[in-house]
């Protein structure tokens, strides 16, 4: 297994990603230059659409590797991650040769090469893990909201992520040939064990800075008037002061942009274009009604 | 004598540091941390603060502390700064006043602006010009909060809001009329409505620059190691709740609100696991067929599924004033993700405060309103355990069924009165899971009139005596 750095510098990184789409802060892309550069997993936290799950797909176009994806959820286990024998074709096989064999007798010789048979590349069901690990391309592995699954996956994660190989015990350990550059991304619902942090690099991502958000509007959005954005990105960030049971994330900014923009907003916010809209950034009555009195959005501007 | 490797030194004794504060840095952290320094280099310092971060830190709860400890460590600059005037000597009380008018007129400036490169020089400044004490010269220590007062930034942000709008005012008349200064009389704008809390996150920013630079220059002073041992602020997840009275409401919200979705996401898998079990014969060989009869993947029951039931017993006596705080955040945050919870809040009797709760606000102080709307005190308003649990057990047994879990939060002191076992036993008897939350340390459960141990033999106590304790017990909650 050989490791070869994808990117050369961190502007690297941040050059390409902006080339695919993704504009990354400087601390995105230089955890992500460290985690191709160690060669270690790189551990994803922050608030629900941040972009945590969009970067490895961004890594992907970008070092034109595969995305290969493990959406955890509550039971996701060996047989849906690593690799499970296909049973039904297995069968299949057996009671086909069954039915070949004559009745002089060679049974016993039959049998072993149905034996030796079953148990090959042809029967086995490759799921994420393993698809990654035997991959010749290069390839990114994303293991997507780990925190929903069990702790048992973790453990199973240990062994894979720590040196690249699956032991598969009728075909042997298979060995990556190359090093997948592995995400893993949690939204916090349960704590993630100490043993699996320590292997990875830690990333927080948090909501953008106001620059930043800016060019992720525009870039999003092309039309969108400059100030109209300024404006825009300058109100959500007020909103995620005011502590709100959900703040608005970046997709709700983008998605908020082009409302604005399908309704021909220009320029300054309006309070009744605001308060017309508000239900395309906030999702809780209680927000809404929070936000509507911090801004007292049913009086017009003097 | 020198050492011969001046940065992996330097990153033991961080990684020392930031061990001493709780954080878990190994070996093997400490030598990632100096792969990432020889693959990123020392030039850009907020890079090599990304990478550190990156492997040392485990959490984004320490971020607090990883920040203050790097900055002790890998600190901006050493003495003076490049930009920084001459260095003054100390003064008296009407020469540093003057001295703080003066700053305090650039600072407007800088805030209304945002131009952090700007504020980085004035904290520097500000602390140079005011933070030194008048008769600490020998050694010539720093103190931030000296700055701080003389400096008193707060007073600045109307100053600043004003010029911010000015400044924007005057931009986009230069936009539109092509640069003439003359414009109508200045419209109202949405902005205005909350530029106000934008400057103040400004000046708290700003606030904590000064921090940092006093630390930095102390360090220099005293030696790293003691700075970073008594300077640097635990993060908000180790104090202790009973000291938590003067934090910010919204600050302690943002560190609960996730828990106590953690709380509720564990609750639940407890249900879903306790629905699994039985096999389900037709449902298992119908799903044999496909293996060609032999059952290989069993088929379970599925049970009907019911949410989760909370019934929370809190104490809001004045004695647990800082706990009943944290309390009420907890139980409103609660409210928010669980739909089957009562609250039932006591001091020598019970009332249900469900409503009151539900109704509230995030983050408004409900307190009073509890202690005004909800009849907790009968005869006296000290707390008694004893008559609270039994009135509950009275009362409020119905509440409780084989799928509640019962949380009781309080310090087990009953004032000297009957500990009333019994009644404590029946509501615990009656719950699928039963946990007591207790504010105080272990080894005080027997001290004074704590009956705590006594109720430990009855019922799961757990000391919770700040956020991370309170993790732990989530953590640990059985999943059944």
């Amino acid at each position: 297994m050989t490791h070869t750095p994808r990117f050369s510098s961190v502007d690297d990184v941040r050059e390409r990603l902006a080339a695919h789409g993704y504009l990354a802060s400087d601390a995105i892309a230089t955890t992500v230059y460290l985690a191709d550069q160690l060669g270690k997993p790189l551990l994803i936290e922050g608030p629900a659409g941040v972009g945590k799950t969009a970067l490895s797909q961004a890594v992907a176009s970008a070092t034109s590797s595969e995305l290969v994806r493990l959406q955890c959820y509550e039971g996701v286990d060996e047989a849906r991650a690593l690799y499970e024998w296909n049973h039904a074709k297995q069968l299949l096989r057996i009671t086909a040769a069954g039915a070949h064999h004559n009745a002089t007798g060679e049974d016993e010789a039959d049998w072993q090469q149905v034996k030796d048979d079953i148990f090959t590349d042809e029967f086995l069901l490759s799921r994420p893990l393993l698809t990654a690990i035997r991959n010749e391309q290069p390839t990114v592995l994303l293991i997507d909201e780990l925190d929903k699954a069990d702790v048992e996956i973790e453990g199973l994660l240990l062994e894979v992520l720590s040196d690249f190989q699956v032991t598969v015990p009728e075909l042997g350990t298979i060995t990556a040939s190359q090093t997948p550059f592995v995400v893993l991304t949690s939204n916090a619902t349960r704590e993630l064990s100490e043993a699996l942090r320590r292997r990875c690099l830690y990333l927080h991502i948090d909501y953008p800075e106001a620059e930043l958000e800016r060019e992720i509007v525009t870039l999003a959005v092309p039309n969108l008037e400059e100030s109209l954005a300024a404006s825009v990105v300058r109100l959500i960030a007020a909103l995620r002061q005011m502590r709100l049971r959900k703040a608005p994330s970046v997709a709700e900014t983008i998605d908020w942009a082009r409302t604005l923009l399908a309704l021909g907003a220009e320029g300054e916010l309006e309070p009744e274009l605001v308060h017309a809209t508000l239900g395309v950034i906030l999702k809780h009555r209680d927000d809404i009604t929070i936000a509507e009195t911090r801004l007292e959005l049913d009086r017009a501007l003097s | 004598m020198p050492s011969a490797d001046p940065v992996g030194t330097r990153l033991v004794d961080l990684g020392r540091a930031l061990r001493s504060h709780g954080l878990t840095v190994g070996t093997s952290e400490v030598a990632d941390a100096a792969a990432a320094t020889s693959a990123l280099g020392l030039e850009d310092r907020e890079r090599l603060r990304t990478g550190l971060a990156a492997t040392m830190m485990r959490r984004s709860a320490d971020r607090m502390v990883f920040d203050q400890l790097f900055d002790i460590y890998f600190p901006a600059a050493v003495g003076g700064r490049t930009g920084d005037a001459e260095e003054l000597p100390p003064t008296d009380v009407a020469g540093a006043r003057q001295r703080a008018a003066a700053i305090r007129e650039d600072l407007v400036d800088a805030l209304a602006r945002g131009d952090d490169r700007e504020l980085e020089l004035l904290a520097s400044r500000a602390v140079l010009e005011l933070g030194r004490l008048p008769d600490a010269a020998a050694d010539g220590g720093f103190f931030a909060k000296q700055t701080i007062e003389r400096l008193a930034p707060q007073t600045t942000v109307s100053a600043a809001q004003q010029r911010s709008r000015e400044l924007r005012h005057a931009q986009s008349a230069g936009d539109s009329e092509g640069g003439s200064s003359e414009s109508g009389p200045r419209r109202e704008r949405l902005s205005d409505r909350y530029d106000r809390e934008e400057i103040r996150g400004r000046v708290a920013a700003f606030r904590r620059r000064i921090e940092a630079e006093v630390a930095r220059r102390n360090a220099e002073m005293r030696g790293r190691d003691r700075i970073s041992q008594y300077s640097v602020e635990g993060p908000l997840e180790r104090t202790e709740f009973l000291l938590t009275a003067g934090t910010d409401a919204a600050e302690l919200q943002a560190v609960i609100a996730p828990l106590s979705r953690k709380l509720a996401s564990k609750l639940a898998a407890r249900q879903r696991r306790k629905s699994r079990g039985a096999i389900d014969i037709r449902r298992t060989l119908r799903a044999a067929m496909s293996t060609g009869g032999v059952p290989m993947r069993p088929a379970h029951k599925r049970r009907t599924r019911t949410r989760a039931e909370i019934v929370l017993f809190c104490d809001m006596s004045g004695s647990v004033a800082g706990f009943s705080r944290f309390t009420m955040l907890l139980l409103q945050s609660l409210a928010g993700v669980f739909r089957r919870v009562r609250f039932i809040g006591f001091i020598n009797v019970c009332d249900d405060i469900t409503d009151i709760v539900r109704d509230s606000q995030l983050g408004e102080e409900i307190a009073d309103r509890v202690t005004q709307e909800a009849n907790l005190a009968k005869h006296h308003t000290g707390s008694d355990y004893g008559s609270a649990l039994a009135d509950a057990a009275d009362r409020y047994i119905d509440l409780i069924g084989p799928r509640s879990t019962v949380l009781i939060l309080g310090d087990a002191r009953t004032n000297g009165t009957n500990p009333q076992f019994d009644a404590l036993r029946a509501l615990v008897r009656q719950a699928g899971h039963a946990a007591w939350l207790n504010p105080e340390q272990e080894n005080q459960w027997r001290l004074g009139d704590s009956v705590a141990e006594q109720y430990a033999e009855i019922i799961d106590m757990h000391e919770v005596r700040n956020v991370d304790q309170l993790r732990e017990f989530i953590s640990r909650l059985p999943v059944r």
